[in-house]
């Protein structure tokens, strides 16, 4: 059944779909719709699931935790300030292997306040320890909440569905919703192997003296290691059933590209459109759309980007001190492989500044202008 | 009070046989947390009144009820002094730990 529906609602069709049993949640701009929606379904019974509602962020997580603890399948959603917020528990979920869903919002972090988009409210997240899905579509929205259920419960690691504020969150498109039944085969319940109940006490996440704790963590990367191959895997699995593919990257005309940017999110989007303008007018230029951070798709990164004569990374983030996130992540994967290629980094879009296909000609201009770079940071659209 | 079993202290010798979460493994059997106490409660049942309030409020799970009177367990209670403040009838003292 085809709807329209602003990225939020897609989230929350997501949890519907994939019949979450637990959603514990704050309501923060700009993510509340996805809660009120699910909080709706809830009452009604659209969904059969507990609704908890908390005091904070904080507690959001922490009560999500102990859901996804006692075995149930948990969701919920929150954005910047609430992320941030949430940071312990975040690192509490991913280590003690609690494989809790949750949508980010990419919003700016304050101050100064600010409700529109860039990423390093859960680039900053980046080392807790979760999967990072970065969307760029309503429609991949609520396909990639069913995939990460299934790849996050199968390694035991929580995953991120990210989508950007405004541009998404509230952007109405039309999206399928798949056939409750075929969802249902493709995600079976969650029935984890140790789980909180009383027919076989544990405590659990107490104190771990150093004889074991290095080996909760080296277990926790393993299971890391595994999750581009089960991305992969899940993704065709889904192709197979519902007709769309869920990858860890998405490769738009780079078979003969010269140039190739690499972006995240909508972004990616917009980059489509600059593409197929400048092909138009005959540069050969394509796209690699970032969409699973973390674990970083190195090997799918390398092997798109290697042909091209230069690479453009375009960051809606920084790291203060360093550069963009997404630049420093892909020279790290070419380091040791291809050290000659030439890759650029640009910051454009931070707090929600316009990022539209001009931007990208401006970004063309100074790749096209130099042979390798020069700056480590190339900034787009700063009023200088 | 129930005889404990005779526990050893768990170490793993692979990362295999750990746990793939951080989990109790039965390691309050051997780390008797009782030795961090430096004072400890002392229970007159001249006065007890059975009502059970030491039991329910101790964080420790350190006092049991043996034939209807309160007990405490010395191997794991910290001294914390909790009972001793909430006992109703004041029949707990704090007393100083001998070296």
């Amino acid at each position: 059944m085809k709807k329209v529906m602003m990225g939020n609602h897609a989230l929350s069709f997501g949890g519907m779909l994939g019949r979450a049993q637990v959603i514990a949640a704050y309501p923060i701009t700009p993510q509340t719709q996805v809660v009120e929606l699910l909080s709706e379904m809830c009452a009604d019974k659209t969904l059969d699931a507990t609704f908890i509602k908390v005091e904070s962020e904080h507690s959001a997580m922490a009560a999500s935790i102990g859901a996804s603890l006692a075995g149930a399948r948990t969701f919920t959603a929150t954005s910047a300030q609430g992320l941030a917020l949430m940071h312990e528990l975040l690192h509490w979920a991913s280590g003690g292997r609690n494989p809790v869903v949750m949508g980010n919002i990419n919003r700016a972090m304050a101050p100064g306040w600010s409700i529109w988009s860039d990423q390093n409210d859960s680039l900053s997240q980046r080392d807790t320890g979760w999967i990072q899905f970065y969307c760029s579509n309503n429609q991949e929205v609520l396909d990639t909440v069913i995939q990460a259920f299934k790849v996050s419960e199968k390694l035991m690691i929580p995953s991120m569905v990210i989508l950007d504020a405004f541009t998404l969150s509230h952007t109405y498109e039309v999206v399928d919703l798949p056939d409750q039944k075929k969802v249902d085969e493709f995600l079976p319940p969650f029935r984890p192997e140790i789980k909180l109940t009383p027919d076989d006490p544990h405590a659990f996440g107490g104190l771990t003296s150093p004889e074991h704790y290095f080996e909760l963590r080296y277990k926790l990367q393993k299971d890391m290691e595994k999750a581009p191959a089960l991305i992969e895997k899940t993704g065709k699995e889904y192709e197979k059933m519902f007709g769309r593919y869920l990858g860890q990257v998405e490769e738009y005309r780079c078979d003969d590209a010269d140039f190739i940017f690499i972006t995240s999110g909508t972004v990616g989007s917009t980059a489509r459109v600059a593409i197929d303008e400048l092909r138009e007018e005959g540069v050969k230029v394509g796209n690699l759309r970032i969409k699973v951070f973390r674990p970083f798709p190195f090997e799918k990164v390398r092997n798109i980007i290697k042909k091209a004569k230069k690479v453009a990374v375009v960051d809606r983030n920084i790291s203060y001190g360093h550069h963009g996130i997404f630049y420093q992540e892909v020279k790290s994967a070419m380091f040791g492989h291809h050290n000659s290629l030439p890759i650029f980094g640009f910051i454009a879009g931070l707090g929600g500044r316009d990022v539209t296909p001009s931007t990208f000609r401006e970004i063309l201009g100074h790749v096209q202008k130099k042979d390798k770079s020069e700056e480590e940071i190339i900034w787009i659209g700063v009023k200088k | 009070m129930k005889k404990r079993k005779e526990a050893k202290k768990i170490v793993f010798k692979s990362e295999k046989e750990v746990p793939l979460m951080p989990m109790s493994v039965g390691s309050f059997l051997f780390n008797k947390t009782g030795v961090w106490r430096n004072i400890r409660p002392v229970i007159d049942p001249t006065n007890c009144i059975q009502c059970g309030i030491c039991w329910k409020f101790c964080p420790d799970v350190a006092i049991y009820i043996e034939d209807e009177f309160p007990m405490i367990d010395y191997e794991y209670c910290k001294g914390c002094g909790l009972c001793a403040e909430e006992c109703p009838s004041k029949c707990i003292v704090m007393v100083e730990e001998e070296k």
